[in-house]
């Protein structure tokens, strides 16, 4: 039926038209019936577009291959799983999965707020219509996933390093990140379109852009974790273009994430948080268009790309166009307070701000200046991970410092008797733990044994507020001390919610710092019955398996594990080779040890002919905390996002108060 | 093609109803303009503001003395101006209201 689906693209493509047209007319003229029917079209929109990802979807799971995206993307022998998340396989799909999250967010903001923030919600929602539009009209007129065709025997199959598990769940968390941006962006520019900078549009976003924040990181965890098991080059983070694009709006939502904090409590940075909400959301649009213009594989291909060009425009117009409107609203902007002191918990907010703004800006200028040197110049250049890892490491260090800093120092001013006293005992901690370190060798990598040093302060500091926190607690109301923890947890989800999250950014910074810095590696040509010792692991060649899997065939290396003269088992690495897509993969072995956190990491890199098999084999100490750090980011997000009745409560009686004060 | 022309037709007259649904609930509304909360409205929002944030600070402040993260000098320095800035905001709201009353009163009718 790619009928429908067409059918239900143009009907969206109207109703987000006229979503913007009616609702900038209901907005400036002030037309009550007029701006629910705009609210009314967006719904609809949302409606119409699931009528066609389900065409989509139909398609694609009944391997119709008159749809020509179902013939590009899918083959007959595929997995269902793996032809379901052909979806997303391919820019078509990916920009109707854009614009189904998209409607999707949009049609939950409205229904949320249409009673709640009146006022902003008639100007949010022709922004929101607006960037409906322009994905609508790419997938109408630039990139319909409905184009048909006679029907071929067979699909080409689908990229063999997107058949994983992860890519089931990866891209769409990602895409949840993206698009979720989009919501308080609208917010931003409903409140500066309607002269309503108060508190009101964070207040209705705060919680979107966690949201979006939470998928986008987990997100890029699980894009990690397939790069490590999928990709075969021994690490999970290469510093590529499309890991970045989605890394730069992460690291900009942080940003505002902690500045908006120094808003709701100060008053003040109001012009920034509004510059940080359109950062976020210009970086999610050129993530999207990193990933879908052709502009990574080369200038000439984004030229001849159907849709970069749009793409760029689009993003110079949501830039150019969000900066005119907040340099027009400045006045209504202007800070009241003034930072007290350059000690205090907003000062250190503002530091934090800019380490996480400047480490963005040189990950965009590492992923900019290769595609402005070739279209100015004519040749490529390639900034590599050294440049990454650098900046990394001048802007991400001190961010570490600054986690366990922060939580340490008062709202306002902080004289230094306080912060002795506060800093004792995490600081001490921290130099013992590095002054251990050292002594036992870490001193080999001093990147490494300052990120240990800064991870034991910035935990020793989260542990010192819960204790402190909880006693304070119990003193007041009594009770246990379980019960005192979760009165203090409930009391202020978003301070404690904050410091699991920073906890799970330590448990990331020891696994990245463990697995890159103290790593080993070794490599050489087996043939059977010979050893290879890397670390502590000796690895014996046992045996070459092949078997025929439903769309590939599996060679597997299988070499059996011993370390200090205890066998743990085998490790099995080799290929895939995909009999439709034509195409060879490499399926690395992997043996975590639980208890150490340490992987061993195999890659069959050649199986020959002769059953010889050249293997390369890493120790990866502390590299599960990485995945594991995912898990407390998750709970530490969900403490955040879980609903806070007594904020709600206070809210209400402000407004209330307001309306009434006003009314009467 | 005939059922997804159907379908597609069918898809299109629910957008168009749901899209007209403010008109045909009130073809004839007599109040048909947004709330328009004005200046006065906004102004109390923003001294409440003033006033939710000079209290949500006492109150944190207040407990970080508890906690010991915040010395006793710390606190005697800052809680004066945080109590001032509370009753300011506080005061700020009071005549607001008589000021409304005021201007209400004046007006004709």
């Amino acid at each position: 039926m790619p009928e429908l689906g067409r059918a239900a693209l143009v009907a969206t493509l109207g109703l987000v038209l006229y979503a913007v047209v009616a609702g900038v007319a209901a907005a400036s003229m002030r037309r009550r019936r007029l701006a629910a029917s705009a609210q009314n079209a967006l719904i609809a929109a949302f409606a119409t577009t699931l009528v066609a990802a389900a065409v989509l979807l139909a398609a694609l799971v009944r391997n119709d291959f008159s749809f020509v995206y179902v013939a590009e993307h899918t083959s007959r022998d595929l997995p269902t799983g793996y032809t379901i998340s052909a979806f997303w396989g391919g820019q078509e799909g990916s920009l109707l999965l854009w614009l189904l999250i998209l409607t999707g967010y949009a049609a939950t903001a409205v229904l949320l707020n249409r009673r709640r923030t009146r006022e902003l919600i008639a100007w949010v929602v022709p922004v929101l219509g607006a960037v409906a539009l322009f994905f609508a009209f790419l997938l109408v007129a630039r990139a319909t996933p409905f184009a048909v065709q006679t029907a071929p025997a067979d699909g080409a199959g689908l990229n063999p390093s997107l058949q994983n598990p992860y890519m089931l769940a990866h891209p769409p968390m990602l895409y949840l990140g993206y698009v979720g941006l989009t919501v308080p962006f609208a917010f931003a520019m409903g409140a500066l379109l309607a002269r309503r900078t108060d508190e009101r549009w964070i207040v209705a976003t705060r919680r979107w852009t966690l949201v979006a924040w939470t998928a986008l990181g987990v997100g890029q965890l699980l894009g990690a974790h397939w790069a490590y098991q999928e990709v075969g080059w021994g690490g999970y983070y290469a510093w590529d273009p499309v890991e970045n694009a989605a890394l730069m709006p992460w690291l900009a939502a942080t940003a505002f994430l902690h500045s908006v904090m120094i808003q709701e409590k100060r008053g003040m940075l109001r012009v920034w948080n509004v510059l940080l909400v359109v950062l976020a959301f210009s970086l999610s649009l050129f993530g999207t268009f990193l990933t879908r213009s052709g502009v990574l594989s080369s200038i000439h291909s984004f030229t001849e790309s159907s849709i970069g060009p749009w793409f760029l425009g689009f993003i110079c117009m949501v830039a150019l166009g969000s900066l005119a409107l907040v340099f027009a609203r400045l006045p209504l902007l202007r800070a009241r307070t003034r930072l007290e002191s350059l000690v205090s918990r907003e000062a250190t907010f503002l530091y934090n701000n800019l380490l996480l703004v400047a480490l963005t800006l040189t990950i965009l200028w590492g992923v900019a200046y290769p595609l402005l040197h070739e279209a100015v110049l004519g040749d490529s250049r390639i900034v590599g991970p050294g440049y990454y890892n650098f900046f990394l490491r001048v802007f991400g260090l001190p961010l570490l410092l600054l986690m366990g800093i922060g939580p340490l120092v008062a709202w306002r001013r902080a004289s230094l008797r306080s912060l002795g006293a506060s800093f004792a005992v995490p600081a001490g901690l921290a130099l013992v733990i590095g002054a251990i370190l050292l002594a036992l060798g870490a001193g080999s990598s001093i990147p490494g044994l300052i990120a240990y040093t800064f991870s034991a302060f910035v935990l020793g500091s989260i542990a010192l507020e819960f204790v402190r926190g909880t006693r304070a607690r119990r003193a007041l109301s009594g009770g246990s001390w379980l019960r005192a923890f979760s009165s203090l947890v409930a009391r202020n989800r978003r301070r404690y919610g904050g410091y699991v999250v920073h906890a799970a950014v330590v448990m990331l910074a020891i696994g990245i710092a463990g697995s890159s810095a103290y790593d080993t590696v070794s490599e050489g040509k087996l043939v059977r019955g010979q050893t290879l010792a890397v670390g502590d692991y000796r690895l014996t060649y046992r045996a070459l398996d092949e078997r025929e899997a439903v769309n590939a065939t599996e060679i597997r290396a299988v070499l059996d594990v011993e370390r200090g003269g205890e066998a743990l088992g085998a490790v099995a690495a080799g290929k895939n080779a995909y009999t439709a897509e034509r195409q060879v993969s490499n399926e690395v072995g992997i043996r975590s040890d639980l208890v150490t956190g340490e992987d061993l990491f195999v890659i069959a890199e050649q199986v020959n002919a002769d059953g010889s098999v050249y293997v390369r084999a890493f120790v990866k100490p502390l590299v599960n905390m990485i995945w594991l750090a995912g898990l407390v980011f998750l709970l530490g997000a969900l403490i955040t996002l879980w609903p806070d009745a007594r904020e709600q409560r206070r809210l209400a009686v402000r407004y209330g108060e307001a309306r009434a004060h006003a009314g009467s | 093609m005939t059922l997804a022309l159907a379908l597609a037709a069918l898809l299109a007259a629910a957008c168009v109803v749901l899209v007209a649904l403010p008109y045909l609930r009130e073809p004839a509304a007599e109040r048909d303009a947004l709330d328009d909360h004005g200046e006065l409205e906004q102004k109390q929002l923003e001294l409440a503001e003033v006033r939710d944030r000079a209290l949500g600070a006492l109150k944190e402040l207040e407990f970080d003395h508890r906690t010991g993260k915040v010395s006793d000098e710390d606190y005697r320095s800052l809680v004066g101006p945080l109590r001032r800035e509370a009753a300011d905001a506080l005061r700020a709201l009071e005549p607001r209201a008589g000021a409304t009353g005021r201007v209400k009163a004046e007006r004709p009718g």
